[in-house]
């Protein structure tokens, strides 16, 4: 086990997975000289050169554009979108390109890139640079999501996408960065597979990304005994991990970083409401942002995104009611 | 039945072979709106009719190990670059014979062992992807080349700017080609473009262009070869206006009724199977009776071909899901 930041778990994934494999290489804006607006190319110019590690102009359809067709010819491009809502402008190439061409090749084509996208809210960004939007991309037969939360996660998970021949979207959540974790470098991940992150009779959590630290917090305050999932991955999620959990407390909540409408907690919820239903001793229900763009003052943005008090509150009220909690909003009667 | 890769090789330098392909094209485009008639066609297509002489040059220049990334209007690209008829009218079909299994249809066609990526139904998505696989190629110190072939239309789209500038900045062995067939959808390109001259839109890139006449195939092939040859020998990318008309309308539900009157006449003195004709005649490689004959024979050929798509099986529904994934290996 080594202790290493968030990003640095991300650097060390990165260079193990080009040192491993040659045809790996990684572009992005300010990732090569300036080695990455976050310091997640830390040192891979200067190992790796200049023909495997480059800048690109502000030009996210392009470079990730660029990226599918080095991928189909044999590279496996890693591409970094500094803040994910920069991949509107890039939606194109991933969503409509790289997951549809190994269907529109009749299976001769593998589109092997990875594109990683800093995401989420907290750090004051405001908001066009604070949103998660997972969501985007979740409903694209083709494309594989993984969302990241903690330095394990960072190393194993982004390894596991390198290798995936398939194209992956990587959420790392930005305010992770600098957080410290244990890191053992032989721990290998699948994608497609939860993380156990605590068992627990009471009732279980599915959460993932930034989210899940803030679940272990609210556990710890509230005492109950908590079954806590990191996801890991949105799609395709791990079906089994929920249902096999479900089934042993009976009781489901989602606690997303996303807002109430449309997410993807929904489909968590949805399928094991129509597969549990008689052995269910609560309604699943989900705990989300309100339906509202990230705010920037430090006193809405901190309530915008679910809170381990309101996390501890709404388990509280689930467990002793077998009712769905009221939101905050619903409470402070600002919105029905 | 010959593969891809042969009939690619036929039309490598036999200039009556090239011609025939020509004319292959013009017959199996006539033939696609009977089919819609007849109900075997869904949905919609866009056809090529005035632009063989630009695909069948394109392809006779490349390699097989070259790579082209090509549009919605992209049946003579394929047929250029070795397709079969039967693979191509067999997509258009949705049959299993098709080159894509039935799953995709008029707007996807590839076949890598002629080096065609999936044609891209979003116009201006080729160009980025055409850099990328040219990336590929310079990173591997490899002397092929990537092509994107797309329309007047794509040169107002983002990914032609953004897609122009990278390449040239990282000086990639690709070749963009624009062919302009005046028309972008159902709006001529000067009530959309400022300029007329398109490729001069590469000076912002400083990147090398130049327009030639997309009509006649030696003029294609000349251009081709001058902006292949600097491709492949570190020079960097090429922007290529090719100068078309769109004979038909932009797709079946279009009529071209907006042309301006006489506008297809005059172009269509130009016909580049008019051309070519003429031009084979000229150097004593055909007569007129031969060129009959090779078009009489085409359109019994293509019949044939109508045949064998009609009497292809249709796909099985597991085949909608096959290929969202590529199947897992052990992880290493």
């Amino acid at each position: 086990m080594t202790a290493m930041r968030f990003r640095q778990a991300i650097v060390t994934a990165l260079a193990d997975e080009m040192r491993a494999d040659s045809s790996v290489m990684i572009f992005g804006e300010d990732v090569a000289v300036a080695e990455g607006p976050f310091k997640t190319s830390e040192g891979l110019l200067q190992e790796f050169g200049p023909l495997r590690v480059r800048d690109t102009p502000i030009s996210e359809m392009a470079f990730t554009g660029a990226a599918v067709g080095a991928a189909i010819m044999g590279m496996k491009p890693v591409v970094e979108i500094m803040f994910m809502e920069f991949l509107g402008v890039a939606l194109d190439q991933l969503v409509t390109e790289a997951a549809k061409l190994r269907y529109l090749s009749n299976g001769t084509l593998s589109v092997p890139i990875v594109v990683r996208a800093s995401c989420g809210s907290g750090l004051g960004f405001g908001s066009q640079h604070s949103q998660t939007l997972e969501n985007w991309v979740a409903a694209t037969p083709g494309l594989k999501v993984v969302h990241l939360s903690d330095a394990q996660s960072a190393y194993s998970l982004m390894r596991a996408a390198i290798q995936d021949p398939d194209p992956v979207m990587v959420l790392e959540p930005r305010i992770l960065y600098g957080e410290r974790g244990e890191v053992d470098t032989s721990l290998k991940m699948t994608i497609g597979q939860a993380r156990m992150i605590r068992s627990g009779g009471a009732i279980t959590i599915v959460s993932l990304g930034q989210m899940v630290n803030v679940c272990k917090s609210a556990i710890e305050k509230s005492g109950i005994d908590v079954e806590l999932i990191d996801l890991a991955t949105v799609v395709p999620w791990d079906r089994a991990a929920v249902l096999n959990s479900v089934k042993k407390t009976g009781r489901l909540v989602v606690v997303e970083e996303s807002p109430e409408s449309g997410g993807w907690g929904s489909e968590i919820v949805a399928t094991v409401t129509a597969e549990l239903f008689g052995s269910l001793k609560g309604a699943p229900f989900r705990i989300t942002t309100p339906d509202v763009p990230v705010p920037y003052s430090g006193v809405l943005e901190t309530r915008y995104v679910p809170t381990d008090d309101d996390i501890v509150r709404q388990l509280t009220h689930a467990i002793g009611t077998g009712e769905k909690p009221k939101t905050w909003w619903q409470l402070e009667g600002i919105k029905k | 039945m010959k593969t891809s890769l042969q009939r690619r090789q036929d039309i490598k330098t036999d200039k009556i072979a090239q011609y025939e392909r020509m004319v292959e094209i013009r017959e199996f485009e006539e033939q696609i709106n009977a089919l819609f008639a007849a109900g075997l066609v869904r949905g919609s297509t866009h056809l090529c009719q005035g632009q063989e002489a630009l695909d069948v040059g394109i392809a006779a220049v490349l390699r097989p190990d070259d790579v082209v990334l090509a549009t919605y209007r992209g049946h003579g690209v394929a047929l250029a670059l070795g397709l079969t008829p039967e693979s191509v009218l067999g997509e258009i079909m949705g049959k299993t014979n098709g080159c894509c299994g039935g799953v995709g249809g008029s707007m996807h066609m590839c076949d890598m062992s002629v080096g065609l990526l999936p044609t891209s139904a979003i116009v201006g998505a080729g160009i980025p992807i055409a850099a990328g696989a040219a990336l590929a190629f310079q990173v591997q110190g490899k002397d092929n080349v990537g092509v994107a072939v797309f329309g007047d239309g794509a040169s107002n789209i983002g990914a032609f700017h953004e897609g122009l500038n990278l390449a040239a900045i990282w000086k990639l062995p690709v070749i963009f080609i624009c062919d302009n067939n005046v028309y972008g959808e159902y709006s001529r390109i000067n009530t959309t473009t400022p300029i007329e001259d398109l490729h001069t839109r590469a000076e912002s890139y400083n990147m090398p262009h130049f327009s030639l006449d997309g009509m006649d195939i030696a003029a294609v092939e000349k251009g081709m070869t001058e902006a292949v040859n600097r491709a492949r020998s570190g020079g960097g990318p090429t922007l290529i206006e090719a100068k078309t008309y769109r004979f038909a309308g932009h797709s079946r539900a279009d009529q071209a009724l907006y042309r301006p009157a006489g506008e297809l006449e005059q172009w269509q003195k130009r016909d580049p199977l008019k051309v070519t004709e003429e031009g084979l005649v000229a150097s004593g490689l055909l007569t007129p009776e031969k060129i009959e004959k090779i078009k009489s024979d085409m359109k019994v050929r293509m019949q044939e071909v109508i045949e064998t798509c009609s009497a292809a099986p249709e796909p099985t529904l597991a085949s909608m899901f096959e290929n969202i994934w590529t199947p897992v290996k052990a992880s290493k």
